[in-house]
């Protein structure tokens, strides 16, 4: 507190900089443990952590403002690699952090598992350090599956639609399969569809895929299962909190969402089902099971920050093996291999998740989103089919209408 | 500076002693005295509404610093052709604000006449009129989401106890707009009242006693004495009103999240504009459909105050 108040000053820049580390950060479960293990951090390094936390949205705005500024009243940044990678180390806003990351061998950046360290690269140098790494899972209901007379959760997508069907028609006030269904927050959850249909935002040429057959149906095919087997008047406004709150109210029987999520369903004072919660692996598509396997969260530095070598010291204990470790343990997927063989790594998760996180971490796609610089706006253009879907319009229509739509937006991006 | 010194004001000339820079300090006092307000308003008003104009005519995006180049009036040419987003959204607007502020005014004007004649009871009622004024903006949204939520909100539960099936409130694509402007008036009528009340009780009794004794019936009398009276309140109150309306974004945000939902139904300039700036990161597209906004606002303006002073004539 004392010595952030007369930071703004030329004092105190460079190396040494300030013993008061600003650390940004999302409103998340890794956020609520690493507050909780702050005082360890400060005893063992002498330094003092302000932490501001925001929900994702109002962070991604106080960056933009901030960052824009070239303010440099953020030292550590917490932000979405896929989502704003690309833009920020665009603009410069990321310290690249080659030197850091080889300083000390035993932090061992070659732990990290290579696609999310891949996202978190930008041309060569490493820009930030993931911490939280993303699959998605089939969540489903025990005891609804029972009561229909199911033994198994769904295999491939056609039983995932054969069970919500016959669970919706068995009682209609409990929806069979429910999901994300806002136009940009619905695209990360679609694209395991899409990828195990065979389709991709863009293909290998680098032109607009979502057009393609695969992607037609894939859009047809999740539009079609929440119009017919999710909830009665079915909003397309809802992201994670809205789906996750249908499910956790005991009215859905399926669901598929990401894995980092679980606490949600599990924790007996956020859901009303906690006890019949199933985990499974994403069901398999004409393409296979193919789910995303993304870092959803990194740590960098704030390229415009007089406190560097600091910012470097939080990231360097929070990314760690232990606080990995600990992190994992308390239901937060990370990205060291180390953390994951080791039976303590995925001792707390539950036995079906761990084996759904398994399976999916080795047919898993690395990105859940198109990978350009504007990424809302393209999710915008590509979301567009799955509400229109959804609402019962032509999805194969609207999917062309799409394609031309984002062809341009790439082509402009290219230019 | 030098030129002053050469003729003193009459009447100060009094003391010769007086130095040169208090003779200029004095000479400029009103200057003197007005540049720190001065210097704050060209600060935080006119240097921002420069840069954004500057801004409107480059191609700035990704990053205000980044480089931009000087295009003219090409964002404008694009925006102002723009049939997907912009003219919806000005569509939006200029709906959602003509409507609400009808509502607001007529139902404003029916409460302040109910509330202006002394009751029983009288403080209690204000109070509880006035509540919805003083919620913030934000919160009023949330609880408004759920209490319109299609599945589980109260709204529908409502409907169900006298037969009337769920609606999709702000979850429909041609209701959210209507809805959002529900909680528009919920949450500002009290506002029109207040001002209405305040102009009712400052009116003289009276003309009000004079029309009665000539045998006018209630509603000549509000028609004729009490509502050409207000007059000047009323245009206030719809001024004032009117520029809030339009620059709604609290609740249309809290409500309908980004992009104004997944149909853009309830996307406004200010919402439209917002995006532009923060989820797309295009400055320079924003900053012109912010300038064309401040236009029409500054027109709206224009065309009541002209409308108020003829009607004052």
């Amino acid at each position: 507190m004392s010595l952030s108040a007369c930071g703004g000053g030329g004092d105190g820049g460079g190396e040494g900089g300030s013993t008061t580390v600003r650390v940004t950060l999302a409103n998340h479960v890794w956020t609520d443990n690493i507050k909780k293990a702050l005082p360890e951090f400060e005893k063992q390094s002498g330094l003092k952590v302000e932490v501001t936390q925001l929900g994702e949205d109002q962070l991604s705005d106080q960056y933009n403002v901030k960052l824009n500024a070239g303010s440099s009243d953020i030292d550590v940044m917490m932000y979405r690699p896929l989502q704003e990678g690309k833009l920020f180390a665009k603009n410069k806003y990321l310290a690249d952090l080659s030197d850091q990351v080889k300083a000390n061998a035993n932090w061992d950046f070659a732990d990290f598992q290579a696609g999310p360290t891949e996202a978190t690269t930008y041309e060569g140098k490493p820009v930030g350090v993931p911490i939280i790494t993303e699959q998605e899972v089939l969540y489903y209901r025990k005891d609804l599956l029972e009561k229909a007379g199911l033994d198994a959760a769904p295999k491939t997508l056609d039983e995932l639609k054969a069970a919500a069907a016959k669970i919706k028609a068995a009682d209609p006030g409990v929806a069979g399969f429910v999901a994300r269904t806002g136009k940009s927050t619905a695209v990360t959850q679609f694209s395991s569809f899409l990828y195990s249909f065979g389709g991709d935002f863009v293909d290998g040429g680098g032109k607009s895929a979502v057009a393609s057959d695969a992607a037609k149906q894939a859009y047809a095919f999740y539009g079609g299962l929440i119009k017919d087997s999710g909830p009665a008047n079915v909003s397309t406004d809802m992201g994670w909190p809205e789906a996750m709150a249908i499910f956790t109210q005991g009215k859905a029987a399926f669901y598929t969402e990401a894995n980092s999520l679980y606490k949600n369903a599990t924790d007996p004072a956020k859901s009303k089902v906690s006890d019949q919660v199933g985990f499974a692996p994403f069901p398999a598509g004409p393409a296979g099971s193919k789910p995303y396997n993304i870092p959803s969260w990194a740590l960098g530095v704030n390229a415009s920050s007089e406190n560097t070598a600091n910012a470097w010291k939080f990231i360097e204990w929070a990314t760690g093996k232990d606080q990995t470790l600990a992190q994992q343990k308390s239901g937060v997927p990370g990205a060291r291999t180390s953390v994951w063989a080791n039976p303590e790594g995925t001792s707390t998760f539950p036995k079906d998740l761990a084996d759904a996180i398994a399976a999916s971490t080795k047919t898993g796609v690395g990105h859940d989103r198109p990978l350009v610089v504007k990424v809302a706006e393209s999710r915008e253009i590509v979301g567009q089919p799955i509400v229109d879907a959804i609402t019962g319009k032509d999805a194969a229509a609207s999917a062309d209408a799409a394609n031309t739509a984002f062809q341009k937006f790439l082509d402009d991006e290219a230019r | 500076m030098a030129t002053t010194t050469t003729k003193a004001p009459p009447g100060a000339a009094a003391t010769p002693a007086t130095p040169g820079w208090a003779r200029w300090v004095d000479h400029h006092r009103k200057w003197l005295f007005a540049a720190p307000a001065m210097t704050f308003v060209a600060a935080l008003l006119i240097f921002p509404l420069a840069w954004t104009g500057y801004l409107s005519l480059t191609d700035a995006e990704g990053s205000v610093r980044a480089e931009s180049e000087f295009i003219g009036l090409r964002n404008y040419l694009d925006v102002l052709t723009d049939v997907e987003r912009f003219w919806p959204a000005v569509g939006r607007t200029a709906t959602f604000t003509v409507v609400a502020l009808l509502f607001e005014v007529v139902l404003g004007m029916a409460i302040a006449l109910l509330l202006w004649r002394p009751f029983k009871g009288e403080r209690w009622v204000r109070v509880a009129v006035l509540l919805p004024l003083v919620a913030t903006p934000v919160a009023v949204g949330m609880m408004w989401r759920l209490i319109f939520d299609p599945n589980i909100g109260l709204a529908n539960q409502a409907l169900g106890w006298v037969g009337i099936g769920p609606q999709p409130w702000l979850a429909g694509q041609h209701t959210a707009l209507p809805t959002t402007i529900f909680i528009d008036v919920w949450q500002w009528t009290p506002m029109v009242v207040l001002i209405l009340l305040a102009g009712l009780t400052s009116l003289s009794e009276e003309p009000q006693e004079a029309a009665r004794i000539d045998g006018a019936s209630t509603w000549q009398r509000f028609r004729h004495v009490t509502l050409p009276l207000l007059m000047p309140t009323l245009t206030v109150a719809i001024l004032l009103r009117g520029i809030d309306a339009l620059k709604t974004f609290d609740i249309l945000y809290a409500t309908k999240g980004r992009g104004g939902g997944s149909f853009h139904e309830v996307e406004t300039l200010n919402v439209y504009a917002y995006g532009l700036s923060f989820d797309y990161n295009e400055y320079g597209v924003s900053s012109t459909v912010l300038i064309l906004f401040f236009l029409i606002i500054i027109g709206a303006m224009w065309a009541l105050t002209t409308r108020r002073k003829e009607a004052q004539r």
